[in-house]
């Protein structure tokens, strides 16, 4: 047990912001919006410091897959704790059709190559909510997940993850090396305070391409258009329950 | 049956959706109060003339816990008229925001005032004026001094619990006498054996209801005024030191401010920080830090109403068309918009020299001056476009425009802010 663990951050459009579609319709406006760290992978970074803290694992490395700018989420997972930081450099058209296969493809070649036992990210990005990469890259390393973690328990080599799903909670033991995603209550992220702000200056942050781990990134996936959501229409009044199901019949939805 | 099969469906896809949105309000507990976005800051990132990115860091930091921990309760601190300063300074000190420039063997942070700066501007994203102006004295009014001449018993015992937030610390210079002309304050500490008995009182003491302990100017010997007067660290649950009221003032309504009597108070002479003497000087280098402060807090909360002001004039409509499309509103927010960031320009050329090591006496003071009136002139034409619901108290230009007035006052008043430019332009009547 190298008692390393990874953790996916992505640098994402801030929740606060709102968000406009480009008037070419090919996206989103990102240019001179405010950035910041995916949340729930700051929920991620929180609960693989605190098992460092516990003792109960070694080293936390803070992984970002972008451009330049990504390094600035890696700082802030340094300021929070994380040991040291890989950048794996996407730029330009790579970036924009960068998806969850892609990512996955990489953080499952740095398992391999940092030896890590156990991964933790965000259970989903807030800006394409996708809610895959966890689960795709348990799967191209054939490890055992435990996604949508609300409570994580270590001993020795197995994780006692409780989940949150449609019905409830559901507990399950997994052995590791294994991926866990974190779900919103798993914890409350502490603020990067200042000294820790001023140390994570002088954490590394290696450089490497998805070339240098063998991946391609190139994407099976093509956008044709993004809309804004229609915008909400005004709803119709009925006086009884027949009026309705006459309107639904005129309306085709039944 | 089909059609049943088809609501729950339906619906369970409503909740799932609904189930998301939900919990992610729910964390986010200040997303509607977070008024605007940044449409103008992330540019600045790269080649900003003062600021690398750790101060963006440090920024970024202060302003999750201003969203979570303080925002949220500015109205009912407003209305309450006080806010908890012993829970808010401790978790800002926690996270290191107390101690900034301040010696690293006190738990600060050894780092230059343009950091302090940096808190600074990001504390004007409080929606009110009072609090910030409560942690500037706890941060950076009421211990430069001590922290630069004190000893090193007196900053164990004050500084370090002070930059760690567990203590509140409060200014008591201005009393019901003297404001202006600091140089004539009345209070005497009376030198019995190793011991000063102190007699007078204080006045616009800011935290001055909450505070742990005071740093306090006063007449130590009788001498020419400049020359006689001591800054002493005094324990505020002292036999003799009487709160006499908490101020009823028009704005910083969340921030206490007393009005303090002492009444044959004793305090150890090693209280005394630096030499006995010197506590003219000493708090009038304390201020140069003050008054910086002030402007860099006062220009962000400045910009958030011009923007708050752009995001109502540009819903609202009067004649058919949102009153931003009137060009004298666009106009005037453009003028104001720009001697922002003359102003801006200012305080960080004065910052720069300062953290060199140059004496910035007179650009500070120019700073001070033109934020107060600045503000006084922004919030005003904001107001005016806010039409009636700028008269109301629950918008933010309204609490502004009460703040903001104390700018011209406080901390050195515009007339003072004049005689100190004039005597370095040396146009004063030679005495």
């Amino acid at each position: 047990m190298s008692g390393r663990v990874l953790v996916g951050v992505k640098r994402v459009i801030d929740y606060a912001v709102k968000i406009r579609v480009k008037p070419d319709h090919t996206g989103v406006v990102t240019d001179g919006v405010k950035h910041s760290m995916n949340p729930f992978c700051e929920i991620a970074v929180e609960e693989a410091v605190k098992l460092k803290e516990k003792k109960l694992i070694k080293e936390v490395v803070a992984v970002s897959c972008g451009p330049q700018q990504v390094q600035e989420t890696i700082r802030t997972a340094l300021a929070m704790g994380a040991d040291r930081g890989i950048h794996v450099e996407v730029s330009g058209k790579d970036y924009e059709t960068l998806g969850p296969l892609q990512v996955s493809k990489i953080l499952a070649a740095l398992a391999k190559k940092e030896q890590a036992d156990l991964i933790i990210l965000g259970k989903q990005a807030i800006d394409d909510d996708c809610n895959q990469t966890g689960q795709m890259t348990a799967a191209l390393l054939d490890w055992p997940q435990g996604t949508f973690a609300s409570e994580v328990t270590l001993d020795a080599d197995k994780l006692k993850v409780v989940r949150e799903i449609d019905g409830g909670l559901e507990t399950i033991k997994i052995k590791m090396p294994a991926v866990v995603t974190a779900d919103l209550r798993l914890n409350t992220p502490r603020y990067a305070t200042l000294p820790n702000i001023m140390k994570a200056k002088k954490k590394k942050i290696a450089n490497v391409k998805p070339a240098d781990l063998g991946v391609d990134v190139s994407s099976r996936l093509e956008v044709l258009k993004v809309d804004e959501p229609p915008q909400r229409q005004a709803g119709v009044k009925v006086e009884t329950v027949d009026d309705l199901v006459g309107k639904l019949k005129e309306a085709g939805r039944i | 049956m089909a059609l049943q099969a088809k609501l729950l469906r339906f619906s369970l896809a409503l909740n799932r959706n609904l189930h998301k949105t939900v919990v992610c309000n729910k964390r986010h507990l200040s997303e509607k109060a977070s008024s605007n976005p940044k449409a103008s800051v992330s540019t600045e990132n790269t080649d900003h003339v003062l600021y690398t990115e750790e101060h963006f860091a440090l920024k970024a930091s202060l302003r999750k816990i201003i969203d979570q921990e303080i925002n949220p309760y500015v109205d009912k601190w407003e209305e309450e008229g006080q806010f908890p300063a012993h829970k808010i300074f401790k978790i800002l000190g926690n996270a290191g925001f107390l101690g900034v420039n301040k010696p690293v063997e006190y738990g600060g942070l050894g780092l230059d005032f343009s950091y302090s700066l940096a808190v600074a501007e990001e504390l004007g994203n409080i929606n009110c004026g009072g609090i910030p102006m409560a942690i500037g004295v706890q941060s950076d009014m009421a211990t430069p001094a001590l922290a630069r001449f004190g000893s090193a018993e007196l900053k164990r015992e004050f500084l370090q619990p002070t930059i760690m937030g567990d203590i509140v610390v409060c200014l008591g210079v201005s009393e019901t006498g003297a404001g202006s002309d600091v140089a004539s304050i009345k209070t005497k500490a009376v030198r019995k054996g190793d011991e000063f008995v102190i007699n007078g009182g204080k006045m616009w003491t800011t935290n001055g209801t909450q505070a742990d302990w005071m740093c306090l100017l006063a007449n130590t010997s009788d001498g020419p005024p400049h020359k006689n007067k001591s800054l002493i660290c005094l324990p505020m649950n002292l036999p003799g030191v009487h709160i006499a009221r908490k101020i009823d003032k028009i704005g910083m309504r969340s921030s206490d401010t007393a009005e303090v009597f002492f009444d044959d108070v004793r305090v150890p002479c090693k209280n005394v920080i630096g030499q006995e003497g010197m506590g003219f000087t000493y708090q009038m280098l304390q201020f140069q830090e003050e008054r910086l402060w002030g402007v860099a807090n006062i220009l962000t909360t400045m910009e958030k109403v011009v923007q708050e002001t752009i995001n109502y004039t540009r819903q609202r409509k009067i004649f058919n068309q949102p009153i931003l499309h009137h060009q004298v509103v666009h106009f005037r927010l453009a003028e104001l918009q720009t001697e922002i960031e003359l102003l801006r320009s200012l305080l960080h050329r004065a910052t720069a020299l300062y953290i060199k090591g140059n004496d910035v006496t007179k650009l500070a003071s120019m700073a001070k001056l033109k934020a107060g009136r600045l503000a006084r002139e922004l919030g005003d034409s904001c107001l005016q476009y806010w039409g009636g619901m700028g008269f109301t108290s629950d918008v933010l230009v309204s609490r502004f425009y009460r703040d903001s007035r104390l700018m011209s006052i406080g901390a050195g008043a515009d007339e003072v802010m004049l005689s100190i430019i004039c005597k370095y332009m040396d146009t004063l009547p030679k005495k």
